[in-house]
């Protein structure tokens, strides 16, 4: 295959990836590198690379249309993006290191846990309940655009929810992702923040959380640009669709369809790593 | 209800970021289209491969050596200038957001937040992990 070929299907590859990731909410970039790797037959170092440039361009690119909304909350960000930051850079010196298969088998448990996680319902109850000192200090306390007004909420254990941002961080170095479920979890499950605020604001941190990483990758050789520029203009025009499609479409079934494919993408990551194949 | 005068002061900041942040998406994403063409031109009959890991050449993986490949007009060396910018624009919303505390006088959070840009340097500019 000459280079224009594989670029043109990368490119549509990454846009169908774009659509569906915008419609769905979970981000096109967790199947980029199964795509290429998988179908394409990419060595995954080059592929996680591409995934990791992917990530930035959608999370930046959406962040626009999300803060418009003012749901996000910018402190919580910035705070928790000290520890996804530290994890990203640990996750991408440990990537630099690791077998190829051992990086394949968790790269598919990834992909396991986040079929799982689309299906879950969120729970929107987001219960205002007694402040807690250690948010308070940290001033993370705020209020978010009801349809009845500005609604308040507080912020709890600030300690166990930048823990599991440091793991967010690790597996988005290991695995170019970015690790939105996992970040949404540490958000919304564990600081108690209201659903709509933890998406908006966890998507805010992933392009950071992606930069963090992206330098080591740079450095040692991972970002080719051949495959980088159809995986950018792929998922950003396939984002871009899928914003102007969003409004009036039933995303239900598609969602079940999009964790189906994830699920099955991921049994053949672990096939393949565990097999050596990749 | 009471914090609400610093949510809409918030959310001014907030919406200068999310502008700042598309700005950079399309200008970067503009720079790699154009690269794409010259490279797909030049190039795009050639064989590519990827089935092994060989790491990109070296001046692809330096900002000076981007920088020099990209005005020399090679197309690969104009997408990874593309890729650079992209890598920017969070990085950018990180040192805006510094000044945004600043202004608010919110000494904590411009800590906070320099202590994330210092981490990022690290990763961009950094020694060898």
């Amino acid at each position: 295959m000459t280079v224009l070929g594989l670029s043109t299907l990368v490119f549509c590859g990454s846009l169908v990836a774009g659509v569906v990731g915008s419609l769905t909410g979970l981000g096109g970039g967790i199947i980029i590198t199964p795509l290429l790797t998988l179908v394409l037959g990419v060595d995954i170092h080059y592929a996680i690379g591409a995934a990791l440039v992917s990530v930035i361009a959608t999370s930046s690119g959406a962040a626009a249309a999300y803060v418009k909304e003012g749901f996000s909350n910018i402190r919580i960000g910035m705070l928790m993006e000290i520890a996804t930051t530290t994890g990203a850079v640990l996750g991408a010196s440990l990537a630099l290191r690791a077998p190829t298969s051992a990086i394949a088998v968790i790269f598919g448990l990834a992909l396991l846990y986040s079929a799982a996680m689309s299906l879950r319902t969120p729970d929107l109850g987001g219960a205002v309940d007694k402040p807690d000192p250690v948010a308070q200090t940290l001033e993370l306390d705020s209020s978010y655009p009801t349809s009845g007004g500005f609604k308040s909420y507080h912020v709890h254990h600030v300690a166990t929810g930048s823990a599991v941002m440091f793991g967010a961080g690790i597996l988005s170095g290991l695995l170019g992702i970015g690790s939105g479920a996992l970040k949404v979890i540490a958000l919304d499950e564990a600081m108690r923040i209201p659903f709509k605020v933890s998406t908006t604001t966890s998507n805010f941190m992933i392009g950071v959380t992606a930069a963090a990483s992206v330098g080591l990758y740079l450095k040692n050789g991972y970002i080719d640009p051949g495959l980088g520029m159809p995986v950018m203009l792929g998922v950003l025009s396939g984002a871009f669709l899928g914003a102007r499609l969003l409004p009036g479409m039933k995303t239900g079934v598609l969602r079940h369809v999009f964790s189906a494919v994830i699920a099955i993408l991921a049994v053949e990551m672990i096939y393949h790593g565990l097999t050596g194949k990749l | 209800m009471d914090n609400k005068p610093r949510s809409w002061s918030d959310q001014q900041i907030e919406t200068i970021i999310g502008d700042l942040l598309r700005a950079g998406v399309v200008f970067s994403g503009a720079i790699v289209l154009l690269g794409g063409i010259v490279y797909l031109v030049h190039q795009g009959h050639t064989t590519p491969h990827y089935g092994v890991f060989h790491g990109e050449p070296s001046d692809l993986r330096s900002v000076r050596g981007i920088v020099r490949d990209a005005l020399a007009g090679q197309g690969r060396g104009i997408i990874q200038l593309g890729l650079l910018f992209l890598i920017a624009t969070p990085v950018a919303r990180v040192v805006f957001s510094i000044f945004a505390f600043a202004v608010q006088r919110d000494r904590l959070y411009v800590v906070v937040t320099l202590t994330v840009l210092a981490i990022l340097m690290f990763s961009l500019t950094g020694a060898q992990v």
